[in-house]
């Protein structure tokens, strides 16, 4: 008897593709691509690409970005990539504050004037001129990264500077081991003391902005992109899972053809006015504006209860909302199209719209994948959507800075919708 | 979407002529050559087996099934152009409906679909509820409807522009008898007023009741076409049919009777009789071979004689 059941059971699932796609593909796909986005291959992890800034211009402060930039997990930039094959000129502070915000590199480091002389962080009565650290708190493991390595590639890439200074210190502080140097040492000693009791009763993180004594560099910390948002991933989240719910709305909504095409309404309404094109136009029409409402309501949940900064960035909403909703819903066509029937519907979007999304990143950012997975996300429409709305509720980037993501999904949805209209003809005539 | 009318129809302009119509689907020919007119305010029914190709004819018709060769005309505009689709309502075969939207919400939108204006619709709508007998449910979704409610909301959203040809497709299929003869009642009225129809069913009892003409459909040809006397008088002349039942109906009781030149069906011998004496001859013939016999009816010849006639097989095989 049980044999029987699972008999039957099993000539089902083998002829119900979209069952066994789920079954069976869907989990392959899924660990692939989450394999490939934690590491599973060493030669795609992410670099960390990171704009340096030399003020300084001395012994101490090049060694140190040599240091930096034999780091095999960082990209170090001094300047902007060639323009027309014109070399541009290196990154000055504000140039490269301005890079950060754009979203070139998550972080920047500003050597100031001063810091070969002076470079170790604690002692004496001297100035101890602080590495500036710019960085994009969207990215909230690249600074982190960053502040270790400048700390350990101060220790290895300069030693001689740091025994330098080393002697310096000593010859400030012991002047020889007499009773009046073990004094001065221990008073050292209680000072680095002290301040190391300061540093864990103001906790290890030192917060979006401020000093970071944690090592022999010091560094001042500040947020250049989001330093007002209060909930800084919220917007990100907002945006990134909207999209993802969009899509399953929108093929939803489009399935509602194959509904029709099923209990014969869409004979019916073709043997009318209605045209092939009109009424898949109606059907793009109301996806797209369920799509936008949907965007509108998680974005008015997330400012209500989350607090995102949405009042000041409506006009970037709506543009972004529109072209991103425009191109969910011919996707949805498209697949509604490309389906025989609602059963075949259901599977084959679920597939479809999960691997997009873990790729476009829907489910975790895309700048934290390897350099491949970052580019095959660009082949999402969650990439481009994600990113827009980056643009206008992260960066507060102006409406024409959207020009690349708008282009990019009206022409997805051109397209798509194009190719759904295409294989429509299969209801037109028999 | 325009509201396109179609233009009064004169005398010589047919509601639907159709000439040499093929259609295949791959190795199946579903139309094999039809050529049919239909006359003014005439009922006409396709009577025919499932698969005779009534139903790809009818969608030919609507212009959803292009013909391979052939062509047709309604009112004289070519089918599935504006002017056709104008003059044209369908009641397919499914319950082509919204299922969630009340039954006024699905006679707007199919009036939309078909061009109405907002002046001319909502009288539509009133007079297509009120035809299919739904007033009262006008605000019930069409999901929560009986069945026969559905089949009648169906027709009705057929009518809701008012054409001038109504094609019927096996519209009283999953109805109980009651529902059904309330659609009957909602036909007539619709041909007392003048309404050319063409409808297609399997039961020769609703041809016999609705249709003015009959064409007998079998394997995408028309294989016999008028008036149910007429088929009748053309296939059996003043012949009679005798139906002998038998006490033990099996095997051999079927060679008898295929050998006595009658047809074996369910159980039952059924016989063409120059005349009705010759019924002794059988009885006798029947005693001779030893089937006892349990009675014997002698009856006129109906259309599902003539389909049997004609074709060698019954209309629901």
């Amino acid at each position: 008897m049980i044999a029987s059941i699972v008999r039957t059971a099993l000539v089902s699932l083998r002829r119900d593709r979209g069952a066994l796609a789920l079954s069976f593909i869907l989990p392959i796909a899924f660990f692939s691509i989450f394999a490939v986005i934690f590491g599973g291959r060493r030669d795609t992890t992410p670099k960390i690409t990171v704009i340096v800034v030399d003020e300084d211009h001395s012994r101490g402060s090049q060694r140190l970005i040599k240091g930096l930039q034999a780091e095999a997990s960082l990209v170090v930039r001094t300047r902007p990539p060639r323009k027309q094959g014109v070399e541009q000129p290196e990154y000055a502070a504000q140039t490269a504050e301005a890079a950060v915000k754009a979203g070139a590199a998550p972080v920047a480091l500003i050597i100031p004037q001063g810091f070969g002389k002076n470079p170790i962080s604690f002692g004496g009565s001297q100035e101890h001129p602080a590495i500036r650290l710019l960085k994009d708190s969207s990215d909230m493991v690249a600074p982190q990264m960053v502040a270790g390595l400048l700390q350990k590639v101060a220790m290895t890439s300069m030693p001689d500077v740091m025994a330098e200074q080393g002697s310096k210190y000593f010859e400030e502080y012991a002047g020889g081991i007499t009773p009046e140097q073990r004094r001065r040492i221990q008073h050292s000693l209680d000072e680095l003391q002290r301040y190391e009791n300061d540093r864990d009763a103001a906790g290890a993180n030192p917060g979006p902005s401020g000093a970071s004594g944690g090592g022999l560099i010091s560094i001042t910390t500040r947020d250049v992109v989001g330093e007002n948002k209060r909930s800084p991933m919220v917007s990100f989240y907002a945006a990134a899972i909207g999209v993802m719910f969009l899509l399953f709305t929108a093929s939803s909504a489009a399935g509602s053809l194959l509904d029709e095409a099923e209990s014969g309404t869409l004979d019916r309404v073709l043997s009318s006015h209605v045209t092939m094109t009109a009424l898949l136009a109606g059907k793009l029409t109301f996806s797209t504006l369920l799509a936008f409402a949907q965007l509108v309501l998680m974005f008015i949940w997330a400012w209500a209860v989350f607090k995102l900064d949405f009042l000041p960035h409506i006009p970037g909403f709506v543009v972004m909302g529109v072209c991103t909703a425009l191109a969910v819903a011919a996707f949805g066509m498209l697949l509604a199209s490309i389906c025989r029937t609602r059963a075949q519907l259901g599977p084959l979007s679920t597939l479809v719209i999960l691997i997009m999304s873990s790729v476009g990143g829907s489910m975790f950012p895309r700048f934290l994948m390897p350099e491949a997975m970052q580019k095959a996300g660009l082949l999402t429409i969650n990439a481009w959507a994600i990113d827009g709305f980056t643009k206008v509720f992260w960066r507060d980037e102006p409406l024409s800075h959207l020009w690349p993501q708008v282009v990019v999904l009206l022409a997805v949805a051109a397209v798509l919708f194009a190719i759904a209209r295409r294989m429509a003809r299969r209801w037109e005539y028999a | 979407m325009t509201s396109a009318r179609p233009a009064p129809a004169s005398s010589a302009v047919k509601p639907l002529r159709a000439e040499g119509l093929v259609k295949r689907f791959g190795e199946v020919v579903a139309l094999n050559g039809i050529t049919l007119e239909l006359n003014g305010c005439e009922c006409l029914g396709l009577l025919g087996p499932n698969g005779a190709g009534k139903s790809t004819l009818i969608r030919s018709v609507v212009g959803r099934v292009i013909p391979d060769a052939g062509t047709m005309s309604v009112f004289g505009s070519p089918a599935g152009s504006n002017g056709a689709r104008a003059a044209l309502g369908w009641v397919p075969q499914e319950l082509a409906l919204y299922p969630r939207l009340t039954c006024r919400e699905n006679l707007e939108a199919f009036g939309r679909f078909h061009g109405l204006g907002s002046a001319s619709l909502q009288s539509a709508v009133a007079r297509c509820l009120e035809w299919a007998a739904l007033a009262d449910r006008a605000a019930e979704r069409v999901s929560n409807l009986s069945g026969g409610m559905k089949r009648r909301l169906n027709m009705a959203a057929g009518l809701i522009h008012e054409p001038r040809l109504m094609l019927m497709d096996e519209p009283t299929v999953g109805v109980d008898p009651q529902s059904r003869n309330r659609i009957f009642e909602m036909i007539e009225a619709l041909h007392a007023k003048g309404m050319s129809i063409i409808y297609t069913t399997h039961y020769m009892e609703e041809a016999e009741r609705l249709c003015d003409r009959i064409a007998i459909v079998d394997h995408g040809r028309i294989i016999a076409l008028g008036t149910r006397d007429e088929l009748v008088r053309n296939a059996f002349a003043s012949r009679s049919e005798a139906i002998a039942h038998f006490r033990e109906p099996g095997v051999h009781v079927a060679e008898w009777v295929e050998k006595r030149g009658g047809r074996y069906v369910e159980g039952t011998g059924q016989f063409t009789l120059e005349h009705p004496s010759e019924i002794a001859t059988l009885i006798d013939a029947a005693a001779k071979a030893g089937h006892e016999l349990l009675d014997v009816s002698l009856r006129k010849p109906n259309l599902e004689s003539v389909f049997l006639h004609l074709t060698g097989r019954e209309l629901r095989e």
